[in-house]
């Protein structure tokens, strides 16, 4: 089988911006994200994870280089200031490329 | 003065989560208890309310409107005296807005000493969540606004107001609230007897699960209060006990019995510490939520349930002469 490279963007971010992200993504026509619960810490402090204000979540994405590079930049630019924001962008393979 | 035993379980949460206990409810509990909590404090207020005349609460609500819109005034240019807008601002919502837990552990103490309240109580706690909201995000945005004339105009950020509307009104608080208002008044006394077991029954068992909870995460919030001192410190004490005689006061003015007077002094003197805290992170996302967080969860709440309540009871007393 024939393996395909795209790029994974992760993004572990507060919960609260979830159903922006999402909008963002729909907008960007991004075909599809999984979305996680996160706990851990960071800059801004320890997550439990067990507080309604205190969650956070980790998002991935696959998609096309170009398009993982300038989502993850419109996101930085957007909360990265004011919300705690993590992003990377991976390499990985896929089968069936036509899905990203 | 004998503490309520649904403040102990508080006090053991505290106590495990300061001594770092491995206990820990799962978050998929804490929600179903918060559920719980919601929809048993609207179905019972529901049921009350179903008995009274709708023209006579009405001024009443709107007396506590004006008042869900005058707390965050009042204390914002006090905060503001020490605190950069957006934090000021941020927490004058919080304090304007009210605390569903510290209201029912308010109910199951005046429950408790045998004290009576309007039913009508439940109503105002839903009325009282969001004015604040609204006045404090208008405060910080001003504020931003001017900012931003003298600045590069990127100072405003956050949800625009149709959004934010939309997360206060149909907010799960909200939601569950009204609903339980609504299925109580409809179904009455006859109508929920199957349900009364679960609702009304298991209310106070149910609180002190969630009450160990809150011990556990007040716990987690204590290391704010090394950071922060003695100033939040001194918001987080003094704001509920200058706040509970302005819930005293419309009291009186609304003409309630003790009990009711003594539950509009909680309303009044709790801070929101989940609606609050959601909204203006998403409204206000320039505001540090550590420190509105950590005065209204790590200090105001503790102090509402530990001296607060029976306190407000004492003023209430004293000024009804009941």
């Amino acid at each position: 089988m024939q393996f395909h490279t795209r790029t994974m963007l992760t993004i572990v971010t507060e919960a609260g911006l979830e159903n922006d992200l999402v909008e963002l993504f729909e907008a960007r026509r991004i075909r599809g994200w999984t979305i996680v619960e996160a706990r851990g810490k960071g800059a801004h402090g320890e997550k439990h994870g067990n507080f309604d204000a205190n969650h956070n979540i980790q998002i991935e994405l696959i998609a096309d280089a170009a398009s993982a590079e300038a989502l993850a930049e419109t996101i930085q630019q957007r909360y990265g200031a004011h919300f705690a924001l993590v992003q990377w962008l991976s390499e990985v393979r896929v089968l069936r490329a036509e899905k990203f | 003065m004998q503490i309520d035993p649904v403040v102990l379980f508080f006090l053991l949460g505290l106590a495990a989560g300061w001594a770092k206990s491995d206990l820990k409810l799962p978050s998929a509990l804490y929600d179903t208890l918060s559920v719980f909590l919601l929809l048993a404090i609207g179905i019972k207020g529901g049921l009350e309310l179903a008995k009274q005349p709708v023209l006579q609460i009405l001024p009443q609500a709107l007396l506590v409107l004006l008042m869900g819109f005058l707390i965050p005034l009042l204390i914002y240019p006090l905060l503001r005296w020490r605190l950069p807008q957006v934090d000021a601002a941020s927490i004058a919502a919080h304090y304007g807005s009210v605390s569903v837990v510290t209201y029912a552990v308010g109910v199951a103490y005046l429950t408790r000493q045998g004290v009576s309240f309007e039913s009508q109580t439940t109503l105002f706690l839903v009325l009282l969540e969001m004015p604040a909201l609204i006045v404090g995000v208008v405060l910080a945005r001003l504020g931003a606004a001017r900012a931003a004339g003298e600045g590069d105009g990127t100072a405003v950020a956050g949800h625009g107001w149709g959004k934010l509307l939309h997360e206060v009104l149909l907010g799960k608080s909200m939601v569950l609230l009204l609903g339980g208002l609504a299925i109580g008044a409809l179904a009455g006394p006859d109508g929920i007897k199957p349900l009364d077991r679960l609702y009304l029954d298991l209310f106070k068992p149910v609180l002190t699960l969630f009450l160990l909870e809150m011990g556990l995460v007040v716990a987690g919030k204590l290391g704010i209060l090394r950071k922060q001192g003695f100033f939040l410190v001194g918001i987080g004490v003094g704001l509920p006990l200058a706040l509970s005689w302005v819930g005293i006061g419309f009291g009186v003015l609304m003409g309630l019995s003790p009990g009711g007077v003594t539950m509009l002094g909680v309303l009044a003197a709790s801070a929101s510490y989940i609606a609050a805290p959601a909204a203006m992170r998403m409204a206000v996302p320039q505001a540090n939520p550590a420190l509105s967080l950590g005065a209204a969860l790590g200090i105001t709440f503790p102090f509402n349930l530990l001296v607060g309540i029976p306190l407000y009871h004492q003023f209430a007393t004293a000024v009804t002469g009941g």
